[in-house]
């Protein structure tokens, strides 16, 4: 059976708040939260010019890439990535094993208050993703969309 | 594994083509990214070699539009299909939804197909998925070559367990959109089950 990780209003209103609170705190550019899939789950900060959905996609290959390194040197994993560009700086850490939090950074912050912010904002983040793993697995919260679909519902959406 | 957002209302599910190299599997990914209405798709990317083999992965994300007021998101990945590059294959399984396997219909890719879909089963499994239970889907493309093999012969070789399969010239298009539809409708009768 196919795993759900199931986002409620609750929860994505948590994220954005913690994400919304470390752009501000870190001086960042823009912070997104991404599950290991590589599906975005939230932004914050100045996000209106990010392609975030090749983004989400790249940087969860990246990190699933730098996991496979980890375990071919017999490392748990590297919990974080740092690339730094001349105009903007990319810091990258895994979030209680699940998500991914990306902070884009340019010259008004530093690396260092980053990290700091971060650490801040990865306790929250992994209380909130507990709930939702929690919500997840025992479908509580909203009756589920899925038990209502038809055969026709899929069918109607290939009609071209 | 499936990412459903009630908030935004979104359903985002992952479908990875499968098959030996050159079989074309970043063919079908952009056929689909060539036909497609520009406002359906996001921008494909793919990380290959000078020489236009994947290296890593292409990305194609597709919505498929509205089921009861859920936009339905579709990311497309296809895999390295290299022997050499296991390692990047396993990591692309990850939280999968949906196989789509592409077999080469040559005679002298014969052998890498069956190579390639020995692979797929052991990876998904080293994942802790079965290959039986996942929604999953066979393409068997390149039938426009002089060289195919029959359909049945494949059909016996590569499809034991006669899951929905689909003959296809990925570069003139023929097949692609009938695949992957078979492997959205399967994935979103997968959701609905386990829901």
């Amino acid at each position: 059976m196919i795993q759900q990780l199931v986002m409620y209003e609750e929860e994505l209103a948590q994220i954005n708040h913690i994400c919304e609170t470390l752009a501000r705190d870190s001086n960042a550019k823009a912070v997104l939260v991404i599950d290991k899939n590589g599906q975005a789950m939230a932004s914050a900060g100045d996000v209106h010019e990010l392609d975030i959905t090749s983004l989400s996609s790249l940087t969860a290959g990246n990190v699933a890439a730098t996991g496979g390194i980890a375990s071919l040197l017999a490392e748990k994993e590297f919990a974080g990535q740092f690339l730094e560009g001349e105009k903007i700086s990319y810091h990258v850490s895994i979030i209680g094993q699940r998500v991914i939090l990306v902070v884009l950074f340019d010259g008004r912050s530093s690396l260092g208050l980053v990290r700091l912010r971060v650490r801040k904002a990865s306790v929250e983040l992994v209380g909130v993703l507990e709930t939702m793993v929690r919500k997840s697995a025992s479908g509580s919260g909203q009756p589920s969309v899925f038990s209502e679909i038809t055969d026709d519902d899929i069918d109607n959406l290939f009609n071209d | 594994m499936s990412f459903i957002n009630y908030s935004s209302r979104e359903i985002n599910c992952k479908i990875v083509y499968y098959g030996p190299g050159l079989c074309g599997k970043t063919t079908n990914l952009q056929y689909i990214y060539n036909k497609t209405n520009p406002e359906a798709k996001g921008k494909m990317i793919s990380l290959a070699t000078e020489t236009e083999r994947t290296l890593f992965f292409d990305f194609l994300p597709l919505s498929l539009g509205e089921i009861r007021g859920f936009k339905t998101r579709f990311h497309l990945y296809t895999v390295p299909g290299q022997v050499f590059y296991d390692a990047s294959r396993k990591l692309i399984l990850k939280g999968v939804d949906g196989v789509v396997y592409v077999g080469d219909s040559q005679m002298e890719r014969m052998e890498a197909n069956i190579e390639s879909l020995e692979n797929l089963g052991s990876n998904l499994q080293e994942q802790g998925y079965d290959l039986a239970k996942l929604p999953y889907v066979v393409q068997y493309n390149k039938r426009d070559l002089p060289n195919a093999i029959p359909m049945a012969e494949l059909e016996e070789v590569l499809n034991p367990t006669k899951v929905p399969s689909f003959e296809a010239v990925a570069p003139k298009g023929i097949g692609v959109f009938d695949t992957l539809k078979a492997v959205a409708k399967l994935v979103l009768t997968e959701l609905r089950k386990g829901s």
